[in-house]
């Protein structure tokens, strides 16, 4: 596992005490917590090289331009996109998944077409795509997911029978962990000749992420649930797909030139970034990425494994409580109920003790109806987290136990 | 900057647990003239309230909230809630409404058993829940046809 006692001293908020009780921070699918470094690299830059991006003909102009492209080839580099022209900075997944839809989507989707997500998809992997199927006219196919929290394989197969047009997924589930089997799922939907869409919100600070390999055609990240700011992302795609898509937003940066009634685009990826970018947010992203690329994505990912099996099994010798998703192929996401106590009331409890976990339904309505549940409690890891928050966890939960009376 | 921490204690005082657990008046009312839905999206809290009048006087008052979707406040709340306007004339019971609210914002302890939520002021994240029921309530009894929604209500 990471050398937790070396790594918490990097982030300043975790020092912060909680109603008298150190932190323990669980909430990480939600958003990390930066690191000094990532901080002082946004410091950094405002203190000796902010100006306007690739328009200045100015030395300084020049050295924020190189600090914003920089920060591209390490985004490029750490998911190994075919190109960095192939990465277009955007505020984060969201944005990115809505400009696929807003210029792939209104380009190729027509009338009758289908379009296939998950049940498991976050509401930013769904709702754009009802956007554009109810335009359109097109068909919106959700895939079920099976009862230990997994995509159906079977219905999968059978959504495909449609040929749909395009085929979203998350690699990892918000609300569950499941690691989805993302090659396959890809190639599957390649056969049935569908452009694919990959929802990396939660992989990209958790795994080694390998987009060649995976071969889909466009991937979302968003950089706050990896160490990096707020507002910073990145939607990764297929160099020959950006070129035939359309604009997104009109305006400065994204032009070639600009006629009375028309005009010509400027080179991807700046074909999609009008507007003066957030170089802030790209900066820090670049920060992050090479504190993570020093952990070592593949520890990383051992050690939220090692956490999540470890929280899972502690939790379920707790009689009453109910953990969701799937038994193995989970990234450290461990989503819960406890009897009758509302997930609401338990993040209250554990909250007095410091423990800041999320309870709700993550963004994930439809998953939550077919889990049965209106709400869970979750529990999340990163590389700060160790043994001792399951430990002040577990006491939590069990606290919350007593209070509410739960038969044992 | 920061206050003692809040008593857990405060916030599910004993009434409230136990009204969580056998809720009261948890039912639905086939001919209630007046109902209304109230949604607390930030946890998922729904409450459906069934009002009967009988003239302007609430003869009759039912809640029932989906499997699952309210936590212990916002269902301790909706029950006390309808114990206490139960054969109130409306008006009375937009007064509660208000006492109930205003003890939330940081004001005065509301009458009777209501007062046992003064702790949620504590909580401001629970505030919500506990305001779901009343306002449901109001929505009711203005013969309101849309869902109320506490991310709509004002006085969050
Ligand atoms: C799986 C998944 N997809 C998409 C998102 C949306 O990310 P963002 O809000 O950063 O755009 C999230 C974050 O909550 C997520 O967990």
């Amino acid at each position: 596992m990471l050398d937790t006692a070396r790594i918490r001293p990097d982030f300043p908020l975790l020092a912060r005490q909680e109603n008298g009780q150190r932190l323990v921070y669980l909430d990480n699918a939600a958003t990390s917590q930066k690191p000094r470094k990532v901080i002082e690299a946004i410091v950094h830059y405002y203190t000796f090289h902010n100006a306007n991006v690739h328009r200045g003909a100015y030395a300084l102009a020049v050295e924020a331009t190189d600090a914003y492209e920089a920060a591209r080839t390490a985004v490029a580099r750490f998911v190994n996109a075919w190109a960095r022209e192939g990465v277009v900075f955007t505020r984060g997944t969201t944005e990115s998944i809505n400009l696929v839809a807003a210029s792939w989507g209104r380009t190729n989707v027509r009338r009758g077409d289908t379009v296939v997500v998950t049940a498991m998809d976050h509401h930013s992997n769904i709702v754009p795509w009802q956007i554009l199927c109810q335009e359109k006219g097109a068909t919106l196919r959700m895939v079920e997911i099976t009862g230990d929290g997994r995509i159906d394989l079977a219905d999968f197969g059978r959504a495909l029978e449609a040929k749909p047009k395009l085929v979203a997924f998350p690699y990892v589930s918000n609300s569950l962990g499941t690691v989805n089997p993302a090659a396959q799922l890809i190639k599957l939907a390649h056969s049935a000749g569908a452009v694919t869409v990959v929802d990396g919100a939660q992989s990209s600070p958790h795994l080694q992420v390998d987009v060649q390999e995976l071969d889909c055609d466009f991937y979302a990240l968003s950089g706050h649930k990896m160490l990096a700011p707020m507002g910073s992302g990145a939607l990764i795609a297929k160099p020959a797909l950006l070129e035939a898509m359309p604009p997104y937003h009109g305006g400065g940066e994204m032009i070639e030139r600009v006629w009375d009634d028309r005009s010509s685009w400027n080179k991807i990826p700046h074909k999609f970034e009008g507007g003066t970018p957030n170089v802030e947010a790209a900066v820090g992203l670049g920060a992050a990425i090479a504190y993570l690329e020093q952990l070592g994505m593949e520890r990383v990912a051992a050690h939220e494994q090692e956490l999540a099996r470890i929280a899972v099994d502690r939790l379920s010798q707790i009689d009453g409580v109910t953990v969701y998703g799937p038994p193995d192929h989970r990234a450290g996401v461990v989503p819960f109920t406890y009897g009758d106590i509302h997930p609401h009331d338990l993040a209250t409890i554990l909250d007095k003790d410091g423990v800041c976990i999320r309870a709700g339904h993550h963004c994930t309505q439809p998953l939550m109806r077919r889990l049965g549940v209106a709400a869970t409690a979750r529990a999340s890891f990163y590389i700060y987290n160790d043994v001792d928050d399951i430990d002040a966890l577990v006491t939590a939960v069990r606290k919350a136990g007593e209070l509410f009376g739960v038969p044992a | 900057m920061s206050s003692p921490p809040p008593d857990l204690s405060e916030l599910y005082q004993q009434v409230i647990l136990d009204h969580n657990r056998n809720p009261r008046n948890f039912k639905r009312i086939e001919s209630a003239k007046c109902k209304a839905e109230g949604n607390n999206p930030l946890c998922g809290d729904r409450i459906q309230l069934y009002v009967q009048l009988d003239d302007d006087t609430i003869s009759d008052v039912g809640f029932q909230m989906p499997q699952g979707s309210g936590c212990a406040i916002s269902k301790a709340s909706a029950s006390l809630m309808t114990e206490a306007v139960k054969g109130k004339r409306i008006g009375d019971a937009e007064e509660m409404f208000e006492a109930f609210r205003t003890m939330l914002a940081g004001g005065a302890n509301a009458p009777g058993k209501l007062a046992a939520f003064s702790g949620v002021r504590a909580f401001p994240s629970r505030i919500k829940c506990a305001n779901l029921a009343w306002h449901a309530l109001h929505a009711a009894l203005q013969g309101s046809a849309a869902p109320v929604t506490t991310e709509s209500a004002r006085d969050f």
